[in-house]
C-alpha cells in the first residue's frame, strides 16, 4: 500500500487515474441510488453497451477522415443520450415491449461498434480498453471532460432531487401533483447515460452496471434515505477505486476488473455481515 | 353545513382506443360529501378518478371542480394513490414521503423550504405519525403506510380528498382506524374513495356511486339481521345493488 502511494506521488498517470476514480465516484453515487431504488439497472446496462456503437463510430471517423476533434468520448455521449431517450420513451409508452427494446439496443449498439472498430485501419487495441476500461490511460483531456459531466450531474441532482425522488417512488402521485413525469424520467435517464460515460473510462462498458449498482447496494444497507445512500455510495465508490487501483498496481492485474472484484467482495461481506449480526442479535 | 356543488360532471364520456369506458356520466358531488365510488374492475372507476385529477381529458361532456377545469383545480385536490403500486423497500423516510405532497405548491427547484417542513410536521401530527418521521417507509405497518399516504395527500391543504383503493390488503382493525381518521377529516374535507370491494361499505360513507360504464347512485340502506352483520360485525352497511336512486 505504501509503495503504491509513493508511486502515486511519482507518476502522473496514477494521479490521473485516482482523480478519474474520484470523479466517477461522485457521478455514480449521485445517479446510482435512483437507478437502484427504481429498479432499472438493466436500463443502465442497455445504455452502457450501446455506447460502443458511438465510440466505435467516432473512432472510425476520426481515423479515416482525420477528424481529430472527434474524440471517442463525444461519440459515447451522443450514443448514450440517444439510447437513453429511445429506451425512456419505450418504457413510458409501451411498457410491455420494454425488455425487448432494451435487449435490441444493447446488442445493436455493440454490433455497430465492433464493425466500426474492426474497419478502422491499423491495430485496434482500443476495443479492449473500451470494453474493459483502462483507467491508467486517462489523459488530462479526458479528465476535464469527465469533470464537466460531473458538474452537470451534480447541478441537475441538486436542482431536481425532490422531483426525481417523487417520480421514482410514486409516478402516479407525481403526475397528480402536476409534475411532468415524462420529462423528468427522460432527464434522469440522460443523467444515467452521462454517468455511464464517466464510468466507462474507469471500468469499461462491460462492467459499468456493477459499479453503478454494487456501491449503492452496499451503502443501502447502512442508510435510510436516498440522499444518505448517495453520500455513502460516493464515498464507497471512491474507496473501491483507490483500493482496486492499488491492488491492480501491486499485483499487476487489470484495473477495471480489480475494482469490480473488490466491489463484489465488499458486497458479499456486507450481506453476510448483516446476516451474522441479525443471527446474534436475535439470540 | 354548506352543501354547494364541488364537483360536477355533465354528459361526461370517455373512450380508450375506441372502446367506451364511461358514457354520459352526470354526477354532482357536494361539499363535505363522503362518496364511495364502487364498481367492477374495468368498469371505469379509475378513469373517472383520473378525469377528476386532470390526468385524462374527456372529448365529450365536461367535468368541473370548484367551477374550474381539473387541471386548474389541481391544487384543491389531495390524492392518495394505490398502495399496491408502491415499492415498500424504497429508501425514503416518512418525512420524505409527506414532503412529496408539497411538490407543485412552492418553489419548483432545489430543496424544500422550512415552511414546507412545518406543514409536513403538522399533518404527521394529525395522522398520528409524527414520532415516526425519521423512520424508513418500509419500517411502518400496512395501516401506518396508508395513514402516511393520507398525510401526503393532506399536506397540500386540499379541499377534496381522492383515495384510490385505500383499504386494499388491509386487516379489519387497521381499516376501521383508517375510517375513523377519514370521518374526522370529513368535517372539513370532501372525501371521495374508490374501492372495488363489491358489497360492504363502512358505516361512515354518506353516498355510494356505482361506476360500470354508466354511473348510478345507490342508497346505503342498512340491512338489519342480514348475513352481512353476522360475518362482518355491525359496523357495516350493505349497498342495495338492485335499487337505483335515479336512472339516467
Amino acid at each position: 500500500m505504501i509503495e503504491f502511494f509513493s508511486a502515486v506521488a511519482e507518476f502522473s498517470f496514477l494521479q490521473k487515474a485516482l482523480l478519474a476514480g474520484v470523479l466517477a465516484g461522485v457521478a455514480c453515487g449521485l445517479v446510482g441510488p435512483f437507478i437502484v431504488a427504481r429498479r432499472i439497472s438493466y436500463i443502465g446496462g442497455g445504455i452502457a453497451h450501446s455506447v460502443l456503437g458511438g465510440m466505435g463510430a467516432a473512432y472510425f471517423f476520426s481515423n479515416v477522415f482525420n477528424w481529430n476533434w472527434l474524440h471517442p468520448l463525444y461519440g459515447a455521449v451522443i450514443a448514450a443520450l440517444l439510447s437513453a431517450i429511445v429506451i425512456g420513451l419505450v418504457s413510458l409508452r409501451a411498457r410491455q415491449r420494454e425488455d425487448t427494446i432494451i435487449s435490441a439496443i444493447w446488442a445493436i449498439g455493440m454490433a455497430v461498434g465492433i464493425i466500426f472498430i474492426m474497419k478502422t485501419p491499423g491495430y485496434n487495441e482500443n476495443l479492449l480498453s473500451y470494453l474493459f476500461g483502462n483507467i491508467l490511460m486517462v489523459s488530462s483531456h479526458d479528465l476535464w471532460q469527465i469533470a464537466g459531466l460531473d458538474l452537470l450531474i451534480i447541478a441537475m441532482v441538486i436542482l431536481f432531487y425532490n422531483k426525481f425522488l417523487a417520480i421514482c417512488f410514486d409516478e402516479e402521485f407525481a403526475r397528480a401533483r402536476g409534475i411532468n413525469v415524462e420529462f423528468y424520467y427522460l432527464l434522469l435517464l440522460c443523467l444515467t447515460a452521462l454517468t455511464v460515460v464517466v464510468l466507462i473510462t474507469v471500468v469499461g462498458i462491460v462492467m459499468v452496471i456493477a459499479l453503478l449498482t454494487l456501491p449503492v447496494a452496499i451503502a443501502g444497507y447502512f442508510t435510510r434515505t436516498l440522499w444518505q445512500t448517495m453520500i455513502l455510495s460516493i464515498f464507497t465508490t471512491i474507496v473501491l477505486s483507490v483500493l482496486g487501483l492499488a491492488i491492480s498496481y501491486n499485483l499487476d492485474l487489470p484495473s477495471g476488473a480489480s475494482i469490480i472484484l473488490l466491489a463484489g467482495f465488499l458486497f458479499l461481506i456486507t450481506i453476510s455481515g448483516k446476516k451474522i449480526v441479525a443471527i446474534f442479535t436475535s439470540k | 353545513m354548506n352543501n354547494s356543488p364541488i364537483i360536477t360532471a355533465n354528459n361526461l364520456s370517455f373512450s380508450y382506443n375506441g372502446e367506451t369506458v364511461l358514457e354520459n356520466v352526470n354526477l354532482t358531488i357536494n361539499e363535505n360529501d363522503f362518496v364511495w365510488i364502487v364498481g367492477p374492475n374495468g368498469g371505469g372507476k379509475t378513469t373517472l378518478l383520473k378525469l377528476m385529477l386532470g390526468l385524462l381529458k374527456s372529448k365529450t361532456g365536461s367535468i368541473k371542480i370548484l367551477g374550474d377545469s381539473p387541471q386548474k383545480a389541481r391544487r384543491y385536490i389531495g390524492y392518495m394513490s394505490q398502495h399496491i403500486l408502491l415499492d415498500s423497500q424504497f429508501p425514503v423516510s416518512v418525512l420524505d414521503v409527506v414532503l412529496m405532497g408539497r411538490l407543485g405548491n412552492g418553489r419548483s427547484v432545489g430543496p424544500f423550504r422550512s415552511a414546507d417542513k412545518e406543514i409536513a410536521n403538522e399533518v404527521l401530527q394529525q395522522v398520528g405519525l409524527l414520532e415516526y418521521r425519521q423512520k424508513q417507509f418500509s419500517q411502518l405497518s400496512g395501516g401506518q403506510q396508508r395513514r402516511l399516504l393520507i398525510a401526503r395527500a393532506l399536506v397540500s391543504r386540499p379541499k377534496i380528498l381522492l383515495l384510490d383503493e385505500p383499504t386494499a390488503n388491509l386487516d379489519a382493525d387497521s381499516e376501521k382506524d383508517l375510517f375513523e381518521l377519514l370521518k374526522i377529516l370529513n368535517k372539513e374535507l370532501t372525501i371521495i374513495l374508490v374501492s372495488h370491494d363489491p358489497a360492504f361499505v363502512s358505516d361512515f360513507v354518506k353516498r355510494a356511486v356505482c361506476v360500470n360504464r354508466k354511473v348510478h347512485e345507490h342508497p346505503t340502506t342498512e340491512i338489519s339481521g342480514s348475513y352481512a352483520s353476522e360475518f362482518y360485525g355491525d359496523q357495516r352497511r350493505i349497498v342495495q345493488h338492485d335499487k337505483h336512486i335515479k336512472e339516467d
